[in-house]
């Protein structure tokens, strides 16, 4: 048994993770060439690059709540709707 | 007033984020490992996707025993925040009553958890409590272990007990901070009593506030040790909360994988709620 046994690892988890953590990074260089101000958008509230980020996050994880809780259709569906919830709310939010 | 950040500041924040990688990242990593597996003990695990996430969003237990925590929940921030501050308006501002009320006042917070529903469990009982007693010598058949109604009110008056003087010592806090130029300006303006406070001493604790009621919500919403001491859960399922529901699932049955899912689905709600709450609550402030 591995030492990393007892966090029982598996593929797909590993991947989310390490998209995570490669938006983060992704986002930490942006705001060293780039960085963010405060902008109003078609959110209720002021935000920064890293707001939108969390908030389309947050959204996205609910999205997948909702999509397993009320449909019996494949979570990759979700997954895609997702992706273009994120964009949007970094676009436009 | 233009600031200057120094991003090597940021390296003082690595002791920080270790710790908390080590007491809160790694074991959510591993949670989330967990909800998308069977597990049947070290080494043996399967894996079965998004099945225990259906599983726990369909199930109507765990729809009742939200609904059960969302009231609660919503019901001591209805009762302790508005009643926190009246204390904190109500407290002397100097003088010896000022020591003495905020040593009365601090007393409840620091009676441990499980020590606040025993003392509750004991004070409620009709046989050998005073309350309880009281309360059947004024005629009412009161038994929180039986009725649900009086399982709930006594949750509440206890949690309210308990943490009202959290609210009100941080309120306290932050009226004091408020300079004595604004109350010379409002009587100036010849303004009400209730002036003061709406257009004064409102706006100027929401900070507190805003950490109080943040506080208040999050606690109360992973509130697991006083129902159990208390009624552990009765009558029947009336005072089953969340976390309750969690732990049996988790450590009762053992069941890893769909306590996991329902684990990350209260994370989420309670992340949301304070990211909704704490939004509203310092909109329109200077960042």
């Amino acid at each position: 048994m591995s030492d990393f046994e007892w966090m029982a690892w598996t593929a797909p988890t590993a991947a989310f993770f390490l998209g995570i953590a490669g938006l983060l990074i992704g986002m930490t260089v942006w705001q060293r060439f780039s960085p963010t101000r405060l902008q109003r958008g078609l959110l209720p509230i002021a935000t920064t690059r890293g707001d939108r980020l969390f908030i389309g996050l947050l959204a996205s994880a609910f999205l997948h709540l909702a999509w397993l809780g009320l449909t019996p259709w494949s979570p990759l569906i979700a997954l895609g709707l997702s992706a273009l919830l994120l964009v949007s709310v970094m676009r436009f939010g | 007033m233009n600031r200057t950040e120094h991003p090597r500041a940021w390296w003082l924040v690595l002791p920080v984020l270790l710790v908390v990688a080590f007491s809160a990242l790694i074991p959510l990593m591993t949670v989330v490992n967990y909800s998308v597996q069977d597990i049947f003990g070290p080494g043996q695990r399967v894996f079965v996707g998004s099945e225990w996430f259906r599983e726990i969003l369909r199930d109507s237990r765990l729809h009742a025993a939200f609904g059960r925590q969302l009231m609660f929940s919503a019901s001591i921030l209805m009762i302790e925040i508005p009643l926190g501050v009246a204390l904190a308006l109500a407290m002397p501002t100097r003088g010896i009553g000022v020591s003495f009320t905020l040593v009365i006042l601090a007393l409840p917070l620091l009676v441990p958890w499980n020590v606040v529903g025993t003392i509750w469990q004991i004070f409620g009982r009709a046989d050998i409590g005073l309350g309880g007693a009281l309360l059947r010598a004024l005629g009412s058949d009161y038994n929180y272990a039986q009725n649900a109604a009086d399982a709930w009110v006594t949750l509440l008056v206890m949690d309210v007990w308990h943490w009202t003087s959290l609210v009100a010592l941080l309120g306290y806090a932050g009226l004091r901070a408020i300079p004595e130029a604004c109350y010379q300006a409002a009587h100036i303006d010849g303004a009400s009593r209730f002036a003061i406070f709406r257009h004064v001493e409102l706006p100027k604790l929401r900070g507190v506030l805003t950490i109080a009621l943040l506080l208040r919500l999050m606690d109360s919403f992973v509130i697991y040790t006083e129902p159990f001491v208390l009624t552990g859960g009765g009558p029947g399922n009336a005072t089953t909360f969340l976390s309750q529901y969690l732990t049996k699932m988790a450590v009762g049955q053992f069941d890893l994988g769909p306590a996991a899912a329902f684990s990350l689905i209260y994370f989420l709600v309670i992340l949301a709620l304070c990211f909704v709450l704490f939004s509203f609550m310092t909109a329109g402030d200077e960042r």
